[in-house]
């Protein structure tokens, strides 16, 4: 059964927040959404770019109080 | 008080020293006591692996014996835990004994997966290992020219190392002569050269100045032996003559087996170095989830927070401060220039021009560390 994680990449310089996501969706399963939080805004960008060259879903952005939040689903 | 520590690495073995240092007359009264657990009786400056990999040290200047590096107040016992039973206050270990505790810090680090790469192991060079070092270093000697190719997982210990390896295997061949005839190409996940963005900002020119070739968003998929390829998650294929590998890490397998966290990384708090769901149970090094750098001077300052928490709890019943995320890492760009990145939770590196100055530092560091070890520095 899908499940929603967050992966917290608040404050982390490195690996970073893509670097986190990287290594989340090693250890989840296909269908699997996964929110990204970073304080980093370059995440915003660099998130949403991987995601697509790789081949996963990329679903959506947000910003709250500096924080960035980034949802992606796991599709192979 | 009984304070366990759980494995005898840089994290432990700093944390145990300050501790006793911390608490001299609590140890000798018994108010005290203070018990290290370790799987090993010999204690391994692991950064140095590096420089043995392109024979810039011998394996004997890495290891020294544990029980000589701790204070004798600490008892030490080579006898590594198998099964941990967090809610009874106890682990018991590999000969059978039970130990209790009321303070549990968990630093049992973390070990190469190779294995998660189908044809890594078989077909790649690494470091992370005496025995993987030794084996890289001669086989570059044996090396005359071709395509070397530099691939890096995900974790993976010490931020520095591909960036690190990448230069000295730069002036390694240089100084055998072979510059002319070896492609240095380097690879990494996301991208920019490094996690870090002011040091890809350096990273990346020296890499144009030194004729080095690389590929960002590049996550290693599977290594074709047979044809010399590697292959990415991205789609991209590179061929290679000579693979050199930082390869994905996992933390140790007695975490899994006792089912605490995911691959060996232990759930914790990032400014209390607490467990999750356990306040007297601490998590030191490259074991805790924390999304910053699996480094010894990470293990180091989070011993040094822990040390004096730990402590003030004996002494006073409360902790005094927290860990700010502080990271401290030496950057060798070559055999005889270096820079460092420091930083925290808060503030990003702003790494400076190599220097001979810092790379002759890096090398009296290697040489205090034990020093570091004790607790001293």
């Amino acid at each position: 059964m899908a499940e929603r994680k967050i992966v917290d990449g608040r404050g982390s310089f490195c690996p970073g927040p893509l670097m986190e996501l990287i290594v989340a969706l090693k250890n989840s399963q296909v269908g699997d959404e996964l929110e990204v939080l970073s304080t980093d805004k370059g995440s915003a960008n660099d998130i949403p770019e991987w995601v697509k060259k790789v081949g996963h879903a990329y679903l959506s952005t947000t910003e709250s109080e500096g924080v960035w939040h980034i949802l992606v689903r796991k599709t192979k | 008080m009984k304070i366990l520590i759980i494995g005898g690495g840089m994290a432990g073995t700093i944390l145990a020293n300050n501790l006793a240092r911390r608490l001299p007359q609590e140890l000798k009264s018994g108010k005290a006591q203070i018990t290290m657990l370790s799987a090993s009786d010999k204690h391994m400056y692991q950064p140095g692996l590096l420089y043995l990999a392109v024979g810039r040290t011998t394996p004997d200047e890495l290891y020294r014996d544990q029980a000589s590096l701790l204070e004798p107040s600490i008892q030490f016992h080579v006898d590594p835990v198998e099964h941990f039973e967090l809610d009874q206050q106890r682990v018991i270990t590999q000969s059978g004994k039970t130990f209790g505790y009321d303070i549990l810090v968990i630093a049992t680090g973390s070990r190469m997966y190779p294995e998660g790469i189908p044809g890594l192991s078989e077909h790649a060079e690494t470091f992370y290992t005496e025995a993987s070092a030794l084996k890289m270093f001669k086989r570059l000697q044996s090396f005359t020219g071709g395509k070397v190719v530099v691939t890096v997982g995900v974790p993976h210990k010490c931020p520095m190392a591909p960036l690190e390896i990448t230069f000295m295997l730069h002036d390694y061949f240089k100084d055998r002569g072979l510059s002319d005839k070896v492609q240095l190409h380097y690879t990494y996940p996301i991208n920019r050269v490094h996690s870090l963005e002011n040091v890809a900002k350096w990273a990346a020119p020296e890499m144009d100045r030194l004729g080095i070739t690389y590929d960002t968003f590049f996550n290693l998929k599977e290594v074709d032996g047979a044809n010399q390829v590697v292959r990415s998650e991205e789609g991209v294929d590179i061929p290679y003559d000579l693979l050199i590998s930082i390869p994905a890490h996992k933390g140790m397998e007695v975490l899994e087996k006792n089912q605490l966290g995911q691959n060996g990384w232990l759930p914790t708090h990032r400014t209390k170095l607490t467990l999750e769901g356990y306040d007297n149970v601490y998590v030191c090094g490259d074991t805790t989830n924390i999304p910053i750098s699996k480094a010894g001077s990470t293990a180091h300052f989070e011993a040094d927070t822990l040390g004096e928490n730990i402590a003030a709890i004996v002494k006073m019943g409360v902790p005094v401060r927290e860990y700010d995320g502080k990271v401290f890492c030496f950057i060798e760009a070559g055999k005889d220039r270096a820079t460092y990145a420091m930083f925290n939770y808060q503030t990003p590196p702003d790494p400076k021009a190599p220097t001979k100055a810092v790379h002759w530092f890096k090398m009296a560091y290697n040489k205090l560390y034990w020093v570091s070890a004790r607790g001293l520095l």
